[in-house]
């Protein structure tokens, strides 16, 4: 070693390349998994458990499975022959019933028509450079309007369709989509009651609040289903899923209430001190000042209680409303179909996660974008 | 809430209430009938391939449609739990029950509804594998059992244990489907419900000689039609629609032979049944004269009912037994037309 | 005249009343009491009207006549010919029993999914966000009915079980292990283990004040340990060995004697912990990336081992972000134990509110029941939430 700086001529000398552990994959393999003996040891540990469990679920669920073709599980077992895989031809067959429940066929255009007008409104909502143009903004608003009476019917030359046809994807939607669109007024009503320096207000809301957070969402939508028309007058009677609505809306209000409370009590004293200071009244500074900047501050907390809404409708099931679930849970009631529940549940389960994790991201862009300049 | 509630409801309440005095007036208001069925049992009650529900309990819906709007067709199908039915009947949002419900005292006594009727005797069985080796229900001690919640079946079981020194272990499950589907992979060794219902289950078994029934019945099981209590004309008019359907059978009139016998049977108690006679049946419970032609007509007299859905040439091949007419041994007994 | 100058007066008060803020308030909230008051009489009136015309009565005498139905799962003595009210026990027993058990499993999940989710391992770290995004936004419904059918398919009837170490059997009728079943003088152990902890207790504040005052570490968390563990087990052995174990025998259906752990609590546990523990993983994650980065750097700089900046340092100050979400979240675990009736298992809501509500017919009196008996859990907790806020609110500046 002293040999060779001795031997070294003064002057400039390029760079020697690093050592090549210090770099490139191996140096991060260094780093990041084998970085002491434990850490080795939970990194095969962790490898070993995907190899566990993930090649036998892509086996079962892609190669050995079988989608087309299938009349019953019976087919489906024969066409597999040796390899037990997933049949999926129920979801296939069913795929009707999974999306409109039991709508009837000839009618189904008009719930896509729907479909697309509320993907339109949530294109709108979620864009702000289409959200910038009042125009786009006020037919959006439009959209849900007229899925309304698309869906249901009964009016403008449509067919009736009676509610307890309404079943699967569109149920579901239905419920967690009008569910956070009612819910979001009543919620910032009772958010207000409740920091309201009226002390009625705030006894009266808090109390609807702990309520409603305090029992669990099953037992409401069993009283909306059995015992909701004890409380009507003698001889009223309305349609179950509007009852199931009513509840579910004011479930998803008394959480979100609370997230819009968090966002409220986020906004400095000062806003609201300047909000008098300039002569608004309660309303005007609501309106203006203190409400924007508290709903801007809880859309993560919003999207996350959606989140929880829209898993919250396969409850519906228990109390006898066809969701994706319900409706699977029939077909393989069936002779046909007997037995197939592991691929309903990892079928619906897909569904819920597609949905909800893409909301999930969502929210945490949002997040993301509106936290730029502060917390640092 | 405070103000949205109270809106919302009576906004609801505007657009879908209807107060009307009677079952009878309101039903033929609205041009159907609301009628509560089971969520899905062979035989009973359960939608075909084509979605149309069939089965005995369908018919008696179909039968009080006919009698009600001339149409066995105009009827809405509620499927129910086990566990709903009775809220869903005194709420109002259906006008009868049909939905093998046994009819038992304190169900008649206390919770506000009247029977109608049994269009079924029946009584609890239970059903094991065969490969199980039990040959009588003395013989499962310590047995897990499937039992549908909220059914006279728990109640039945855990007497009949109690009765006789045995313990077994109770399986709750909601829907027959679960019980199916908790009894097939052995989660329970014994299944139990009415012995109709077992042979419903069975029938959709995949191999349904490897199950049998035990031989013990170990309870009576009236099922029958269910009516909210306040109004004795609706309660007149779904009993006798039933009965209508007794007699008919008794009187050798099918949906075959009824015009022919309309126009010639000498018979009163034919002509008033076929209101083909002055003896305005119709008109006591508010109906047209034709009520019970429509019904027989549409739906049949019992004997025809009963084997298009779970006689012998059906996957259940239930005997007539019991549901035989008294004059052939059995206890289906109508009081008469008179 | 004068009549003319009171009428003025009055109008003025009115409108004046109105413009005032103060009277106003007053004002609105008379009407809203008012309004509330009219909405619950009109359904007090209406319930009363509806229960009339049915000729249905209401009360709570059916709690005390027989229940006349048998439960499987059951934590105090109960027999069918208890009344509705034991029934209805038995089912809350059963609901905190769930929720208790999920408490704990989602928790250790939660608090090492969270941990992990941040370390360095990048497969251990994408192994978590993988377990907390997928069980996280999947309805738990669905979760419990797959962890139901996964039981109840996959594990074997009793009769073809095999013994694991002979004497677990797991079968879809439940996972049976050997119960020890304490004899005459097992109390000394429970009174050992009393002591010991007492001891332990006291030792660890000692220590503690040792260690404030002269800086001298005692580790008295080892030697607490120790006692706890080691001063009832002598005492077991010097009241030889007071237990007998119970088997599982498989006699006639099922397994005989020993401990069982009935499928429908294990799928409702492990639905409910690993559904819990995702979030729970969550809150945990973020209640450590809000202590600011400073706060390890500067304990590393007084060369505190990252083991106990970790310990000491971030944790304590993470906990205080921690613990109220993880709060709702024991909360939220315990409501959605009421999940229980899609599978069969007896909680409060399959009891009180399901079978006894079906055969009394009480709708309303049932229902009321399981509401309060949830809502008294929520608010207990709720409060006792509270007083920690208002214990941390002094000890922050």
């Amino acid at each position: 070693m002293s040999t060779e700086i001795n031997n070294y001529e003064p002057g400039m000398h390029p760079s020697l390349p690093p050592p090549p552990n210090s770099v490139g994959p191996v140096r991060w393999m260094r780093d990041n998994l084998f970085s002491s003996a434990s850490n080795t040891f939970l990194t095969l540990l962790g490898l070993y458990l995907v190899y566990l469990i993930l090649p036998p679920f892509i086996q079962w669920a892609f190669i050995d499975s079988v989608v087309l073709g299938a009349e019953s599980r019976k087919e489906c077992l024969a066409m597999m022959g040796d390899d037990r895989g997933a049949c999926w031809s129920f979801v296939y067959r069913r795929w009707g019933q999974f999306v409109y429940g039991f709508y009837p066929i000839e009618e189904r255009w008009r719930v896509n028509v729907a479909f697309i007008l509320t993907a339109m409104t949530i294109a709108v909502v979620l864009v702000e450079k289409l959200r910038a143009n009042n125009k786009i903004l006020i037919t959006a608003v439009l959209f849900p309007v007229a899925s309304y009476f698309l869906v249901v019917g009964g009016s403008f030359g449509l067919v009736d369709v009676p509610t307890n046809k309404m079943g699967g994807i569109l149920l579901t939607l239905i419920i967690g989509l009008s569910g956070i669109f009612v819910s979001l007024p009543i919620s910032i009503m009772l958010a207000l009651s409740r920091i309201s320096k009226l002390p009625i207000f705030s006894i009266l809301a808090t109390i609807f609040i702990e309520f409603i957070r305090g029992v669990p969402l099953i037992t409401l939508l069993f009283i909306a289903s059995t015992l909701l028309s004890y409380f009507l007058p003698p001889g009223s009677n309305f349609d179950l899923l509007l009852r199931v609505l009513i509840m579910v809306t004011l479930f998803s209000a008394a959480y979100i209430a609370e997230v819009i409370r968090g966002g409220l009590a986020a906004i400095p004293t000062g806003q609201y001190e300047a909000a008098d200071a300039l002569g608004l009244s309660y309303w005007q500074s609501m309106r203006l000042i203190i409400l924007p900047q508290a709903l801007k501050i809880s859309i993560p907390g919003i999207v996350g209680s959606f989140i929880g809404l829209f898993k919250d409708t396969t409850l519906v099931v228990i109390i006898g409303l066809l969701d994706p679930l319900g409706i699977g849970m029939a077909a393989i009631s069936t002779t046909a179909w007997a037995g197939l529940s592991t691929e309903l549940y990892v079928f619906i389960g897909l569904f819920f996660f597609i949905f909800c994790f893409g909301m999930s991201r969502y929210s945490l862009h949002l997040e993301k974008k509106l936290n730029t300049g502060h917390n640092n | 809430m405070k103000k949205l509630l109270p809106i919302a409801v009576s906004l609801a309440a505007l657009t879908a209430m209807n107060v009307s005095a009677s079952t009878l007036e309101e039903v033929q208001e609205r041009g159907v009938l609301k009628c509560g069925v089971s969520t899905g049992l062979a035989g009973f009650a359960a939608p075909n391939d084509s979605g149309q529900w069939e089965g005995l309990d369908v018919d008696l819906c179909r039968a009080v449609a006919a009698a009600v709007l001339g149409d066995s067709e105009k009827v809405e199908y509620v499927p129910l739990t086990s566990k709903v039915r009775f809220e869903v009947l005194k709420s109002g949002e259906i006008d009868v029950l049909s939905r093998v419900t046994t009819w038992t005292f304190t169900r008649d006594a206390s919770l506000g509804l009247n029977f109608a009727g049994v269009n079924y005797y029946d009584g609890q069985g239970f059903m094991v594998p065969k490969a199980l080796g039990v040959t009588s229900a003395k013989g499962l001690d310590g047995a897990s059992i499937c039992i549908q919640t909220g059914t006279t079946t728990e109640l039945n079981a855990a007497e009949y244990f109690k009765l006789n020194g045995m313990t077994y272990e109770p399986v709750p499950v909601e829907t027959s489907a679960e019980g199916r589907s908790n009894y097939l992979a052995g989660r329970c060794d014994v299944y139990t419900t009415d012995a109709s219902a077992l042979a419903a289950q069975r029938s959709v078994f995949e191999d349904p000689t490897a199950h049998i029934v035990l031989p013990e019945i170990i309870s009576k099981e009236p099922l029958g039609p269910v009516v909210r209590h306040g109004d004795d004309q609706w309660l007149d008019i779904v009993k006798w629609s039933h009965n209508a359907m007794l007699n008919a059978e008794e009187l050798n009139i099918n949906s075959k032979n009824l015009d022919e016998r309309a126009a010639n049977d000498k018979d009163p108690a034919a002509q008033g049944l076929l209101g083909s006679n002055d003896a305005k049946l119709g008109a006591m419970l508010g109906l047209d004269k034709k009520w019970a032609y429509n019904i027989i007509k549409q739906v049949g007299n019992y004997s025809e009912s009963f084997e298009r859905n779970v006689g012998k040439s059906t996957a259940l091949k239930l005997e007539r037994g019991l549901n035989a007419l008294w004059t052939n041994g059995g206890i289906q007994y109508a009081p008469p037309l008179k | 005249m004068s009549g003319m100058q009171v009428q003025e007066k009055k109008t003025v008060t009115l409108g004046s009343l109105w413009r005032d803020k103060k009277s106003r308030g007053v004002i609105m909230q008379i009407i809203a009491v008012i309004g509330i008051l009219l909405f619950l009489g009109n359904i007090v009136s209406n319930t009363v009207e509806n229960l009339d015309r049915l000729g249905v009565k209401v009360g709570f005498d059916f709690l005390t006549s027989p229940a006349n139905y048998d439960i499987n799962q059951t934590l105090i003595e109960y027999d069918s010919s208890d009344s509705h009210f034991r029934a209805g026990l038995v089912g809350l027993l059963n609901t905190l029993l769930v929720a208790g058990c999920g408490i704990i499993v989602a928790t250790f999940l939660g608090f090492t999914a969270g941990v992990l989710r941040l370390s360095n391992n990048f497969v251990l770290s994408r192994l978590m966000q993988v377990y907390v995004e997928i069980t996280r936004n999947v309805p738990v419904l669905l979760q419990i009915l797959l962890w139901h059918g996964i039981i109840i398919h996959s594990l074997p009837v009793p009769k073809r079980a095999e013994a694991i170490m002979d004497m677990f059997f797991a079968t879809n009728r439940g996972v049976y292990l050997p119960q020890p079943i304490p004899q005459d003088g097992f109390g000394w152990v429970w009174i050992a283990l009393l002591v010991a902890i007492v001891f332990a207790v006291l030792f660890k504040r000692h220590a503690n004040k040792v260690q404030e005052q002269t800086g001298k570490l005692i580790p008295a968390i080892w030697i607490g340990a120790a006692a706890i563990v080691g001063l009832p087990v002598i005492t077991f052995l010097l009241a030889g060995a007071p237990i007998e174990m119970s088997y599982p025998v498989l006699k006639g259906f099922n397994f005989k004697g020993g401990f069982v752990i009935k499928p429908e609590f294990m799928a409702l546990w492990f639905a409910l912990s690993l559904y819990t523990g995702a979030f729970i993983a969550e809150i945990v994650r973020a209640g450590i990336q809000s202590v600011s980065h400073g706060q390890t750097e500067a304990a590393h700089a007084l060369g505190i081992r990252p083991n106990f900046t970790m310990r000491l340092v971030v944790i304590p100050q993470a906990l205080r972000v921690i613990i109220p979400p993880l709060i709702s979240q024991y909360l939220n675990l315990t409501k959605n134990s009421s999940l229980a009736i899609a599978i069969g298992y007896m909680d409060l809501v399959a009891t009180i509110g399901g079978i006894s509500l079906n055969q009394t017919g009480r709708a309303l009196e049932s229902m009321a029941i399981v509401l309060g008996v949830y809502l008294f859990i929520s608010l207990f907790i709720s409060a006792l939430m509270n007083i920690y806020y208002k214990r941390i609110a002094l000890v922050s500046r």
